[in-house]
């Protein structure tokens, strides 16, 4: 039969199951789908803590949100337009982020009395009125799964676990998915296990077909692909970005990447992706603690080499001491630090960025530390280039502030060209820097380890094994040039000074903010770092289609902030700061520029809702200009938005 | 002592001097700063007068410390050096062993250095096996901080921190790195300059994580410590010398002219106790293999060390077998998967383009 075929601009569709259930790898395929049919694209997977919370629980609900579009856009959603619910806990979990007249296509096998009462219900929504504000398909897509790949004489179980393949089948068939690369993907992960391969692959057929075929449904959607700058494109996640950007620091600079680490969530991805790239050289080191991780990171970067460690807050309280040594020993290192919910263990699958304040200040002393925060899962590249750039000519740590959001996070990547990427030049100090007269009145020649470049103030990276520039250096205090250990009172504050103004220098080196103000009259401007790019982005658009006038600036370096920053803060009437945090940002805007930010401060392990922010950029425009906007909801109810001041 | 020959396994990669080397040529400039009396002092002129012998070129030589009176060290070595942060120096030269197989690494470190706040570091180094020589100049007390007990002091000990007396166990260094699986593990005393520099010889030989106790004597804090296996009157019957090959036999001379004790087999326990060799036999002395796999008997030797007041303990070499070490087998998977990919921005660019990828025109 011929069906209806509706034209959609974009779709949020979420995929809801049982942490057992696939829904990870679910998403995921659907995401790859949608990528190479050209949509816009953006994900957010949502799981739990637990490896396998009990099976049919509440607590074992794990997600996977994407969302695609015929245009560009900024981030995952607020709501799904739809639920795909494997199960009743997985429909109770989601059912609440719904809004009326959402779509839910739900597996009605697991919704037995006992499987609905572990989900708390009382009664089978499926057989109330429960859901009626809903456009429900709800069908027993195990037994479907079951009877579909009978042939390959699988056990019942093993057969039903292939029912996440039957959903994916149907929900690509509504969206005329493109089937080809999930074929192709299930025949190379199942390929030595044939059986499951091609009950995966039937199950996955069978749900297009039934799509097809059963007159339950009448209308497929399309989603036509949004234009994008010309290019090879590939669908990424923050973290793999992020591993490829150092692999890319370590080409760029002739550095060997020595990676010393420990297993942390959400950070662990990374560990495991650059483990697989020794052919660039790529040492990775799985140590016995997170001090030991950046500890023999420090150690080589003494001995030549670009070393990084990978963490999350929780690793960056116990590094802190090693952070601390790498600043007075000027070596050059990368710290990474996927950021969780805190504090102590936390929230360690959902995101935040508190962790701005620990890494700016988390230390003992006057202990500066230049920090850079990615936008966005693909800018984790550029944005760990850019970390390698500046540990390698300042001779620093540098903090890399990604977060949960976006290292599990996806979005479609436009693959630079290798010859465009910067090169980063290590500049090895190779023989005596500094001559002195011996008692006899001859000139001797000496190597210096603290005699600094008059641009950068960094001092020279002399590696063992390079002749006559034999030295010691170490945590306790040097003295300005020989490097020999000093206690001398005015040495101190000099060297105090100095390390400070080495990392201020690195503004020089940063191209001016860009500054998106269409009209050029706003008089409210937005500010942000890190991944609340997409929602203050997704959340200026809504406010401009209203016709206010908001200014929108996002920060990649916190630390030191770029030259031009203080004056574009100045040029506004208000300035708006949305973080994941208590208003962490704006207590260092406050204290640097004297400016009286307004903070719009979210800490719920959740990217913030673009619809609730743009209320709220609305409500601040209003107060500022005391214009009226026409209307800023997009059929979304966007709930009281907490604006306060700093803490 | 040790049974190589230059150019030594441990250093074989590592280039050699062209110009022949003086202790010397190993004083840096700075003015040491230990107290008088110390057995640093020792130590550092051993270390000084040894590492000519070598022959390796001074720049390739890293000397990595934590913190503690012995951590001050590679400021007064010229070669490469890290003074580093409190028990942190075996992870820091574990990165620097590593990346680079052209350097010969060196870790000085104390009781409370490696054993308290860095005690993690040091049993995963030597289970690693990284290419590395540690010294632990153990003198079972803190001195930097003034006179705290350490955790290889004895039980009871009464310090600025313990006036009733300490609670906690000691730790017996070499039982601890036996049973951290170290490949090699040896003792001396820092006033034994040719036993000493006999043991640093080994230890530098060795490939792998070398560890070796010193015994080094604190005059300020907790002088004397060391008296009855360093006096001359007391030490024979004191120290316990274990020579590979050699029969375990110690004290004034017996009637064969070697030690009238002896190191034998306890059958009732299978453990080692010490006998008057007149008693048992010369044949029922234990022969010292250091080179034996299991280190089930130089863990038994390692008991043989007073826990409390040090009345006995043997030295020389515990351990020293050969087994595979991680900065080897780390950089010959990197060799491995490097052969035919050399090209690296080819290889990015193949790197950057994997998976699914789509062209927009």
């Amino acid at each position: 039969m011929t069906k209806q075929v509706k034209q959609l601009d974009r779709v949020i569709i979420r995929f809801a199951g049982d942490s057992g259930d696939g829904m990870q790898l679910t998403g995921d395929r659907f995401t790859q789908e949608t990528a190479s049919f050209g949509n816009d694209l953006s994900t957010l997977p949502n799981f739990p803590a637990e490896i396998r919370a009990p099976q049919g629980t509440l607590p074992g609900v794990s997600s996977f949100q994407v969302h695609f579009a015929d245009h560009d856009i900024l981030t995952p959603g607020d709501a799904p337009d739809v639920l795909v619910a494997m199960n009743p806990a997985a429909l109770r979990a989601n059912l609440g982020d719904l809004p009326k007249g959402a779509t839910i296509v739900v597996d009605s096998h697991d919704f037995t009395s006992r499987n609905l009462s572990k989900a708390g219900y009382t009664e089978n929504p499926l057989e109330t009125d429960a859901l009626a504000e809903f456009a429900v398909h709800s069908y027993d897509l195990t037994d479907m799964t079951v009877e579909a790949v009978k042939e390959f004489g699988l056990s019942r179980k093993d057969a039903g676990r292939a029912k996440n393949m039957f959903a994916l089948g149907l929900v690509s068939w509504m969206y005329g998915r493109p089937t080809e690369p999930t074929v192709t993907f299930l025949e190379r992960r199942f390929a030595k296990a044939p059986d499951i391969r091609d009950a995966n692959v039937t199950a996955f057929r069978a749900g297009w077909y039934f799509g097809e075929t059963t007159e339950a449904f009448v209308v497929q959607y399309e989603v036509k692909p949004a234009p994008m700058p010309p290019g090879v494109y590939r669908n990424i996640t923050g973290n793999l970005a992020l591993a490829y950007g150092l692999v890319a620091g370590s080409t760029q600079s002739g550095l060997p990447l020595f990676l010393g680490s420990y297993p942390i969530t959400p950070a662990s991805d990374i560990l495991h992706e650059l483990s697989k790239h020794k052919r660039f050289g790529v040492t990775t080191f799985q140590a016995e603690d997170e001090i030991a991780g950046i500890g023999a990171a420090l150690g080589a970067s003494f001995a030549g080499s670009l070393g990084v460690t990978t963490t999350s807050g929780p690793g960056i309280a116990l590094k802190s001491e090693t952070i601390g040594l790498a600043v007075m020993t000027e070596l050059p290192l990368v710290v990474v630090d996927v950021q969780r919910g805190g504090p102590s263990t936390g929230l360690p699958t959902k995101t935040e960025q508190a962790d701005l304040l620990q890494a700016m200040f988390g230390r003992n002393g006057e202990s500066p530390v230049p920090i850079v925060a990615p936008r966005s899962p693909a800018d984790c590249f550029d944005a760990a280039v850019e970390a390698a750039r500046i540990a390698v000519t300042y001779r620093t740590p540098v903090m890399l502030l990604s977060d949960g959001m976006l290292a599990n996070g996806s979005e479609p990547w436009r693959i630079p060209e290798v010859e465009d990427l910067p090169r980063i030049e290590p500049g090895f100090a190779t023989e005596p820097n500094h001559q002195t007269t011996n008692a006899k009145g001859e000139t001797v020649e000496e190597f210096w380890p603290y005699l600094r470049d008059e641009d950068t103030l960094a001092r020279p990276w002399a590696v063992p094994g390079t002749k006559g520039l034999e030295h010691r250096i170490g945590g306790l205090e040097k003295g300005d040039g020989h490097g020999n250990i000093s206690y001398d009172p005015t040495n101190h504050d000099f060297m105090v000074r100095t390390r400070q103004a080495k990392v201020d220098r690195i503004a020089e080196s940063l191209p001016p903010l860009e500054v998106d103000d269409p009209s050029g009259k706003a008089r409210v401007l937005v500010l942000g770092w890190g991944s609340t790019y997409g929602p203050i982005g997704a959340a200026v658009r809504r406010a401009r289609t209203a016709g206010l006038e908001v200014a929108q600036v996002h920060l990649r370096h916190l630390n030191p902030f770029p030259q031009d920053l203080g004056d574009i803060l100045k040029s506004y009437d208000a300035v708006m700061v949305p973080e994941m945090n208590l208003g962490q940002l704006s207590m260092l805007l406050r204290a640097r520029y004297l400016v009286d930010v307004v903070g719009y401060n979210y800490v719920r392990g959740l990217p913030l809702k673009a619809a609730e922010l743009a209320s709220a950029i609305t409500d601040l425009v209003e107060a500022t200009t005391g214009e009226t906007p026409s209307s800023v909801s997009d059929g979304h109810q966007a709930p009281a938005a907490v604006k306060e001041s700093v803490r | 002592m040790t049974t190589e020959s230059l150019p030594f396994p441990g250093l074989q990669h590592v280039p050699a001097t062209e110009v022949p080397q003086t202790g010397k040529d190993f004083s840096s400039d700075q003015e040491v700063r230990w107290c008088p009396g110390c057995g640093d002092y020792a130590v550092l002129k051993a270390v000084q007068s040894f590492l000519p012998d070598l022959g390796l070129r001074r720049e390739n030589i890293v000397f990595i410390s934590g913190i503690g009176c012995s951590s001050r060290f590679p400021y007064y070595l010229d070669t490469y050096g890290m003074h580093s942060i409190h028990g942190r120096a075996p992870a820091i030269a574990t990165g620097l062993a590593t990346a680079r197989d052209d350097l010969s690494v060196w870790v000085v470190t104390g009781d409370g250095d490696a054993l308290s706040i860095g005690g993690n570091h040091l049993i995963h180094a030597l289970r690693r096996n990284v290419n590395m020589t540690i010294l632990l100049f153990n003198n079972r007390i803190y001195g930097l901080t003034k006179g705290q007990y350490s955790p290889t002091s004895e039980l009871g000990k009464v310090t600025k921190s313990t006036p009733m007396g300490s609670l906690d166990n000691p730790f017996n260094p070499v039982s601890l790195a036996l049973g951290a699986e170290g490949t090699f593990v040896a003792r001396t005393v820092d006033s034994d300059r040719k036993h000493l520099t006999a043991v640093l010889s080994a230890a530098a030989a060795h490939r792998g994580t070398s560890f070796v106790e010193i015994y080094q004597n604190c005059p300020i804090f907790n002088d004397g410590a060391f008296d009855a296996v360093k006096d001359n009157d007391t030490k024979a019957d004191a120290l316990i010398p274990l020579v590979h090959g050699e029969p375990i036999r110690f004290g004034a001379p017996g009637e064969d002219g070697l030690g009238a004790k002896g190191v034998v087999r306890d059958p009732a326990t299978g453990g080692l106790r010490i006998a008057e060799v007149a008693e048992v036999g010369a044949d029922a002395v234990l022969v010292h293999d250091a080179h034996a796999d299991d280190p089930t008997t130089a863990f038994a030797l390692s008991r043989l060390t007073d826990p409390g007041h040090l009345h006995k303990a043997p030295i020389g070499i515990f351990r020293q077998v050969d087994h595979v070490s991680y900065d080897d087998q780390a950089r010959g998977q990197i060799t491995t998967a490097r052969a035919g990919h050399e090209d690296t921005a080819l290889e990015l660019d193949a790197l950057l383009h994997s998976g699914d990828t789509w062209t927009v025109a």
